[in-house]
């Protein structure tokens, strides 16, 4: 669902007056992207104008005034993570960090091994990464997940052979924001001789995530699901116990220690690091917040309705993330019903592919349920009135949905939908 | 996804929703789709016998947009058309009228099989009510 519209959708639907001090359409889908916090843009604005040179020029004071922002956000960045400055590598954002973290180090790996462990519930910049590796003789092990949507440590205990050299699993789910045991896995992966890269882009400065403390040996970052710019990323590279070498994938001028050529995102990179910098003060009291209002949100709605279930663990995950599918309703028409609240469906409808998400389904979601899911994602800006208002009409939407539901209607009389005998279309 | 202007007043003021008594023997029944592909349609109608004009016509669908809006529009056709006429009805009417963009025409398919699923039904009864008469009668 987009807000780009250009009549705002409040006015196009009508009826719907928003409580005083709402600003329709509402922003609550911050796993896709996050507002820019207004401290991240004013960080960035003297770099696009008055300090606008290369930090490669090394002779006169233009360069040296951009090296010296990105050699802040760089220190910046490590801190948040328990990194050291000379272990982050900036890149385009998290799907050239993913290509960047897997690709580089399967190539430089190659001799050693050609087997790579990867979840099923892994994003796309992750999956179709492995998926392309696959046609160049390497071996991938694609781990199921729980109902819970975590990954099971034995399942991965087994996976590991001696042509393993690399496991990569997400710290957090995009869709259903579940925390994966990254610590167990990077100890495991330690005390078995694999690298470790983790996907952390959700959970970076919305959980604590420290890489010593969780063995993690190459982590992708990015500054848009930071309250940071688009197109400004990095990736955490191990230097120490052990050294873990990449091959790079865009060659040049050697910039980034040879590891990622290409003039440097001055604006972008030091947007980056102060989304961090905010993210270490604020990170402790903001995710519970969070959390209050996620909980808040998930009260609203499942002590108003029956037969709405929740996707994922509610014990390991992103304190903003709540994903919930609708028994009975389909996510497209749900969506539309509440289009002044922007959010994202796992409903086919929504996606390019017309199947249902891919996430849910590997947790054993149905696809009836999997067509039902709506995924909120609460951010930095939302507001408890927001909560509400959004509450209210996801319960208000549903219920009339629902008197608009054969489904509905046959289970309350009774019928077992898993025994109908559904006549397809005869076309 | 944009939505034309009649997909959404159809969504946001559907007709004819409702449920008629599946087993009164003038009430033809057509239940379509599936729940994993996203859209069941229920669209039932109430038929004249003597005339065999559709007189009521009420639906209930489980789906995006698109197949609320071709449901509650193939109901405010169907009425008071004959049950051939009904049968006459294309999908492809149904994507004109509602401007459905080419990812929805299987919406417009589906409604379309409702109305013939419904009216199938209510022709099965006719035809299986005529030995209970001819019964009745002996």
């Amino acid at each position: 669902m987009s807000t780009k519209t250009a009549t705002p959708a409040s006015q196009t639907f009508g009826q719907h007056h928003a409580p005083n001090g709402i600003k329709l359409p509402i922003y609550m889908d911050n796993h896709a992207t996050t507002p820019m916090d207004p401290r991240v843009l004013e960080e960035m604005l003297p770099y696009f104008m008055e300090k606008f040179g290369n930090p490669a020029s090394r002779n006169h004071p233009f360069g040296w005034a951009a090296e010296e922002a990105v050699e802040i956000s760089r220190e910046r960045i490590a801190k948040l993570i328990g990194a050291t400055p000379k272990e982050i590598i900036f890149t385009s954002g998290a799907t050239e960090s993913d290509n960047l973290a897997i690709k580089g180090v399967a190539a430089m790996y190659r001799e050693k091994g050609n087997h790579i462990i990867t979840a099923v519930t892994e994003h796309k910049a992750v999956l179709d990464t492995c998926k392309h590796l696959e046609k160049y003789g390497f071996r991938v092990t694609y781990l199921p997940v729980q109902k819970n949507g975590l990954v099971d440590l034995d399942d991965l205990k087994r996976a590991i052979d001696d042509k393993t050299i690399l496991v990569t699993i997400m710290a957090a789910n995009n869709e259903i924001g579940v925390l994966q045991p990254i610590a167990e896995i990077g100890k495991l992966c330690r005390e078995r001789g694999v690298i470790f890269h983790t996907d952390a882009v959700q959970a970076i400065g919305k959980v604590p995530v420290d890489v010593n403390k969780m063995n993690i040996d190459v982590a992708s970052i990015t500054a848009h699901k930071l309250y940071g710019p688009k197109g400004a990323g990095a990736l955490y590279v191990r230097r120490k116990n052990p050294r873990v070498q990449i091959v790079p994938l865009i060659d040049g001028g050697g910039h980034e220690r040879g590891m990622r050529s290409g003039t440097l995102n001055v604006p972008g990179i030091a947007g980056l690091g102060k989304a961090c910098a905010i993210a270490q003060e604020e990170m402790a009291q903001e995710s519970c917040k969070m959390a209050g209002l996620r909980n808040r949100l998930k009260d609203s709605i499942m002590s108003r309705l029956d037969e709405v279930y929740i996707n994922g663990t509610m014990e390991h995950r992103l304190p903003g993330n709540l994903n919930i599918s609708f028994a009975y309703v389909e996510g497209e028409s749900l969506l539309m019903g509440i289009n002044d609240i922007a959010v994202s469906s796992g409903s086919a409808c929504t996606s390019a592919t017309l199947e249902p998400s891919y996430v849910l389904k590997a947790l054993g979601t149905g696809d009836d349920l999997a067509h039902s899911s709506i995924r909120f994602g609460i951010g930095r800006f939302n507001t408890e009135a927001e909560v509400d208002y959004v509450g209210d009409r996801v319960v208000e939407t549903v219920l009339r949905l629902r008197e608009l539901s054969p489904l509905y209607e046959m289970a309350k009389e009774g019928v077992d939908l898993k025994s109908v005998k559904w006549a397809a279309e005869a076309h | 996804m944009s939505y034309s202007d009649k997909v959404i007043d159809h969504y946001n003021n559907p007709r004819n929703v409702g449920s008629m008594d599946k087993k009164d023997s003038d009430v033809g029944t057509g239940l379509v789709g599936a729940p994993e592909c996203g859209d069941v349609m229920k669209l039932q109608i109430k038929v004249n016998p003597q005339t065999n004009v559709i007189e009521d016509a009420k639906f209930k669908t489980f789906g995006c947009g698109s197949a609320i809006a071709s449901s509650s529009l193939a109901t405010e056709w169907v009425k008071g058309k004959t049950i051939d006429e009904a049968l006459a009805i294309k999908n492809t009417e149904i994507v004109k009228e509602l401007a459905l963009p080419p990812v929805k025409i299987h919406c417009s398919v589906l409604a379309e099989d409702a109305i013939r699923a419904a009216i199938g039904d209510w022709k099965k009864k006719q035809e299986s009510a005529k030995p209970l008469e001819v019964q009745a009668a002996q």
